[in-house]
């Protein structure tokens, strides 16, 4: 069990009582150094100057104040483009969570024998579940046609069931598509971190349990759930990260502009790059920096919380 | 104690949810091996909405044969050309990621430093961006740079993933705290704990994060099409970019494609997934 509980790794920098330089702090400054510039180059100075384009006009001369903020706010695609990716991030980040960790909890049950030793059900299972990492996005692409198509294989199925078929990428089914082939993709790296968090609670806690007579669902409640807190706050903001990857199926499928309940943030960016709407564009990228860095900050809370 | 029934039953219903990837995996294989006629007539309806029928699935093509495959690898020089522009991309990504990142990974993990916290604070962030949030200034960065319409505007914002640092520091955070105080009672400096112990003993959080960081240049779509506009730039994963109104042999074209793609993913999957599951973990862990 002490693999699971490594101390930490560093602790915050004690008040210096000697002057002399810290080697440590020195080796951490050169070990530091060319990733830190790397990013700053490609990624910070470039965030730096989209915060300062949103405060400027589209040649970036003239100082508009929140103007641009005011346009973005007000505009239709942008409204339509948040609701929906928060309607997207609201159904499939908890409904992963969920389901990943149901296939854990699945997994681990049938994994171990009696003794504890692992079977080759459970490697043949965790092995599936995280194949679809692997599978090129432009593959899913073609199988999302075989099966979604007007003409696909579904409604095939279900015309020959004598259900009327259904127009799965012209109406609102296609964000139920989208939202189920990203559970699909991210369930098995999920299941991955799960376990590990499954392991990582010590076995005495259980024996004390059984010994006050607990049963197996008020053991998960009372031990299982809050133990696994600081995974959870883990598993959320990786999810987050994949979500907005599931952009590219919508981006493959649906072109520049999908069926709108599919208009994702990322969609109207790119439109206004297309059209050069610099102002509104940088102006939404803020937004969406500080929503995405309100949401790592509760999650970091839960998170501090397990600690 | 748990009826005898459970367990099967737990079994049959976790085997439903694997079939969810083997069938799809199943149908990109078989349809690689499909002649175009009989592909344009089992699935050819689902790419043209006017069709009769609707598409029907096979388990077994008819006459298995490699005669797309074959035309796409050795007739198709544009095909090839893409592979190869994929190949240059991606893997010089991996290795600056492993020059530059493992050392950050190792000093965010195990050094210490004023600012510590708040430098991994700023990583996590930046890798939760997403591509769209930083492409305007992205593009005027590789536009001054001169790098535009090159492989390096792949390349070298590659080398800077931030999420493979975090990936990796959290698998530099496994490493038992004892080993690196015997190294320090050993009289070894930082460079030397980090090559000599840091290194090998980080090995799966490293793969790990090679792993998905391969996956990831492996399906880049955003970044070429934002930073390349010479189409003979372009990596496979914009080779397969519509699938809709293909005709058969397009079709047997895309699927033997789509296997081809597949293939060197898989591959690094089989050999990696150890190595991946152990750094996933890794990840996982408590700070």
């Amino acid at each position: 069990m002490r693999r699971y509980h490594p101390e930490r790794p560093a602790l915050p920098p004690h008040r210096q009582k000697r002057r002399r330089p810290d080697p440590e702090a020195r080796a951490a400054f050169l070990f530091l150094l060319p990733s830190v510039a790397g990013t700053a180059l490609f990624v910070l100075l470039p965030f730096a100057e989209t915060v300062r384009r949103s405060f400027f006009d589209a040649p970036g001369r003239r100082f508009v104040g929140l103007e641009n903020y005011r346009s973005v706010l007000q505009n239709s695609a942008f409204q339509l483009a948040a609701k929906n990716t928060a309607r997207f991030l609201c159904t499939c980040v908890p409904a992963l969570l969920l389901i990943s960790l149901l296939l854990a909890l699945g997994v681990r049950a049938v994994a171990r024998r009696r003794d504890g030793s692992s079977t080759r059900r459970g490697r043949v299972l965790r092995t599936s579940y995280l194949l679809p990492m692997a599978i090129p996005v432009a593959s899913i692409v073609i199988l999302w046609q075989a099966l979604f198509a007007k003409n696909g294989l579904i409604n095939g199925a279900l015309t020959a069931l004598g259900v009327p078929p259904v127009d799965f990428m012209g109406t609102g089914a296609a964000f139920w598509v989208l939202v189920a082939t990203y559970v699909w993709k991210n369930a098995g790296y999920n299941m991955i971190l799960w376990l590990a968090g499954l392991d990582g609670i010590p076995a005495d806690l259980y024996e004390a349990a059984a010994v006050d007579g607990a049963n197996a669902w008020q053991k998960f409640w009372h031990i299982t759930l809050p133990n696994l807190l600081p995974t959870l706050a883990l598993v959320g903001v990786l999810s987050l990260l994949n979500s907005f990857k599931a952009f590219r199926e919508a981006f493959l499928v649906g072109g520049n502009y999908p069926h709108q309940s599919m208009y994702l943030l990322q969609h109207l960016f790119n439109n206004w790059f297309l059209t050069l709407d610099l102002p509104r564009l940088t102006a939404a990228a803020v937004l969406m920096a500080l929503a995405v860095s309100g949401l790592i900050l509760a999650l970091q809370r839960l998170w501090n919380r397990g600690e | 104690m748990r009826p005898f029934w459970a367990r099967p039953l737990l079994t049959a219903v976790l085997s439903l949810a694997a079939l969810t990837v083997w069938w799809p995996l199943w149908f990109l294989v078989s349809g690689a091996l499909m002649p175009a006629d009989e592909l344009a007539v089992t699935i050819g309806p689902a790419l043209n909405d006017a069709a009769a029928q609707s598409a029907r699935w096979q388990l077994l093509p008819s006459w298995p044969t490699l005669q797309p495959l074959a035309e796409l690898l050795l007739d198709t020089p544009q095909f090839f050309a893409m592979f190869w522009n994929s190949c240059i991309q991606v893997f010089p990504q991996l290795l600056g990621q492993l020059c530059f990142g493992t050392p950050a990974a190792w000093a965010l993990s195990r050094l210490r430093f004023r600012g510590r916290r708040a430098l991994m604070a700023l990583y996590i962030l930046l890798m939760l961006l997403p591509f769209q949030v930083t492409m305007v200034p992205n593009y005027l960065v590789l536009h001054a740079l001169g790098l535009l319409d090159s492989h390096w505007a792949l390349i070298l914002p590659g080398c800077f993933s931030t999420f493979s640092v975090f990936v990796m520091a959290r698998g530099f955070d496994a490493i038992p705290r004892p080993m690196l105080e015997a190294a320090a009672i050993d009289g070894a400096g930082p460079v030397r704990t980090f090559w000599h112990i840091g290194l090998p003993l980080g090995v799966p959080g490293i793969l790990s994060a090679m792993v998905l960081a391969f996956l990831e240049g492996w399906n880049a779509i955003e970044q070429p099409i934002t930073f390349l506009k010479d189409p003979a730039r372009w990596p496979l994963s914009l080779y397969l970019a519509s699938a809709a109104g293909m005709d058969g042999r397009a079709l047997a074209a895309a699927m033997a494609a789509s296997l081809v793609m597949l293939t060197p993913a898989a591959l690094i999957f089989r050999f990696g997934q150890p190595y991946l599951e152990l750094g996933i973990q890794a990840s996982g862990l408590k700070e």
